[in-house]
């Protein structure tokens, strides 16, 4: 719809009285604000001494979690690998050793490549099992492509590293699924 | 003008360079600092204690730079620029006393009286560079003037809009803010009878007064226009970023461009130390200046009470730059040539007048106080339609898209 006439509203500068003519009161206001921020707090983070507080939702790094046991969570159903919207998750699935009770497949291998991701966490919400999380560490450097390729023993390390500084990310919980998976009403 | 040892002569002209550039090396620190502070940062800490190496670091980047020296450029100009700017900045400070001095001898009725003064005059030692020069405070409007073409130069041999923009606004800039900036400081010459720095100080130190109290309607029109002059915010239209990019200095790298901006810094501080003898009382402190009476520890205080006066100048200069934000172009000369050149002739009226009749100092204060609040009843009287006239808006007739106008004729 254009605007009409109707809706332009015409506003009028305030008028200067002898106080804002003569400048100095309002300076002497500018001023005061100036100064009060010289003293007043400041905000800079001294990065690399001062690490940054991140909050516990941040997507950095992924983890494969370990069971009770420390055996690898996953189960090696793919379901992150299908998600995943950059296709860096790479997992070859073989049959779980007889003694792992209560599951079919393990993960013999579990590689994601670190600079193909685009941090989303849809493989977390994906994981039907909670095992690949993504944790808060965020300062992730590498020399070559080759190191920025994480496997299942760096991923596991992962893991291992962020629970015993005790900055375990929150969990994904396996809860019901969005609206648009429910059958239309009626 | 008396003659002085060359090696004492030496040793000053060294120790005073020197301490300039120290200080204009250290005025980029803090500059860059207050900043950081006022924006709640903490500004450039990680070079040496608190960040006090910053300048020798900045200093060694802009020479270790590559000099770029663009193809469409004409050469000359565009090389000479940097040291028009440097050179006159630099040469401005040779009349400008740093510490205690002596006033110079009057002119004397015979020759032998006027020998036997300069002879006597010569045992003081003065803590500046070119002592006795009676045109002082001219010297440095001239060269301040000069560096004008520094600008020019450097704007209009970049070959580049930006830069001639830059250089455009601030020669006139520069050529408006002069008159009030002379202007203002008459008054203050008719009072003390000299043009000559050293005299001026004397004057002050002989009345126990500052000239600041006697005239304070032209330190305001001074402080101002000294700030105008130095292209200091919010005067800096020249160079303003957003709108120019770099202003006149868009087209320079490495210690070129490095030039351009000690020139500044150098001007800034020549004004600090103009303002400081002119209206402060140059290094009298109400009597503390003479609490050290042996003669190495009392300059050395005095020298100390005018450079901490200096540095003050140069502080309220960094807090000013974020507290008004930049003027537009037509406020600028509105404001230069409608109020403070109509003020500072106004204020000269007052100064010959009182001392024409003889009246006490004191009426100029009145004077001064009342010419102020004068402008501003009018400004309120005229409704500001003499320094910020508006343009009549006329709107469309209905029919066409609403919100469209456009500046009658």
């Amino acid at each position: 719809m254009p605007m009409t006439e109707a809706d332009v509203r015409w506003v009028q500068e305030p008028k200067l009285g002898f106080w804002d003519q003569i400048y100095f009161p309002a300076m002497i206001d500018g001023l005061k604000t100036t100064v009060g921020h010289l003293f007043g707090r400041k905000i800079t983070e001294q990065y690399p001494e001062q690490e940054p507080k991140l909050p516990p939702t941040y997507r950095g790094v992924h983890r494969l979690n370990r069971d009770a046991e420390g055996r690898v969570k996953c189960v090696a159903c793919y379901m992150c690998a299908t998600a995943c919207p950059a296709h860096c998750i790479d997992i070859v699935a073989a049959p779980a050793p007889p003694e792992w009770a209560g599951r079919e497949k393990y993960p013999e291998t579990f590689v994601i490549d670190e600079l193909r991701c685009i941090y989303c966490g849809m493989c977390e919400e994906a994981c039907p099992v909670d095992a690949i999380e993504l944790t808060t560490l965020y300062d992730l450097t590498g020399l070559s492509r080759e190191q920025m390729v994480f496997d299942k023993e760096k991923l596991l390390s992962v893991f291992d590293t962020t629970t015993k500084a005790g900055t375990d990310p929150v969990r994904t919980q396996a809860g019901r699924l969005s609206v648009a998976s429910e059958p239309p009403p009626g | 003008m008396p003659e002085f040892d060359p090696v004492y002569l030496a040793i000053v002209i060294v120790g005073l360079m020197g301490g300039v550039l120290g200080v204009v090396g250290y005025l980029t620190l803090a500059e860059r600092k207050v900043s950081a502070w006022i924006q709640d940062r903490l500004g450039p800490n990680r070079v040496g204690p608190g960040g006090l190496l910053q300048p020798l670091a900045d200093g060694g980047k802009f020479f270790l730079k590559e000099e770029v020296i663009p193809a469409h450029v004409d050469k000359v100009f565009y090389l000479l620029a940097p040291a028009v700017a440097v050179i006159t900045s630099l040469l401005a400070i040779a009349v400008v006393p740093f510490g205690p001095t002596v006033a110079p001898p009057d002119p004397q009725p015979t020759v032998a009286a006027f020998e036997a003064a300069q002879a006597e005059y010569r045992n003081h030692f003065s803590f500046v560079m070119a002592p006795g020069l009676d045109v002082g405070v001219l010297y440095v409007f001239a060269l301040g003037s000069l560096a004008v073409y520094g600008v020019i130069l450097a704007g209009w041999s970049a070959n580049n809009k930006y830069s001639l923009l830059g250089a455009l606004r601030s020669s006139a800039q520069i050529i408006s803010y002069e008159i009030p900036l002379g202007l203002s400081v008459l008054g203050v010459f008719l009072i003390v009878g000299s043009l000559n720095l050293e005299k001026i100080t004397a004057w002050q130190a002989d009345h126990r007064t500052w000239l600041v109290l006697v005239q304070p309607l032209a330190f305001l029109l001074f402080l101002v226009s000294a700030y105008a002059e130095g292209s200091r915010l919010p005067f800096d239209l020249p160079e303003a970023e957003q709108e120019l990019v770099g202003g006149y200095h868009t087209e320079y790298s490495s210690m070129k461009l490095g030039l351009m901006l000690m020139a500044e810094y150098v001007h800034l501080v020549t004004a600090g130390f103009i303002v400081s003898i002119l209206f402060w009382g140059g290094w009298g402190f109400f009597g503390l200046e003479n609490l050290l009476t042996d003669p190495v520890g009392g300059a050395v205080l005095k020298a100390a009470i005018l450079i901490g006066k200096m540095l003050v100048y140069c502080g309220f200069a960094l807090l000013i730059r974020w507290t008004i934000p930049r003027f537009r172009f037509d406020q600028l000369m509105n404001i230069a040539w409608k109020v403070m050149i109509p003020l500072a002739l106004l204020n000269l009226l007052c100064v010959m007048v009182v001392l024409q009749f003889g009246w006490p100092l004191v009426v100029l204060t009145g004077t001064s106080v009342l010419s102020f609040c004068g402008a501003g009843v009018l400004s309120v009287w005229l409704r500001g339609s003499v320094t910020n006239p508006k343009r009549p808006v006329r709107k469309l007739p209905p029919g066409l898209p609403a919100g469209v106008t456009y500046a009658s004729r």
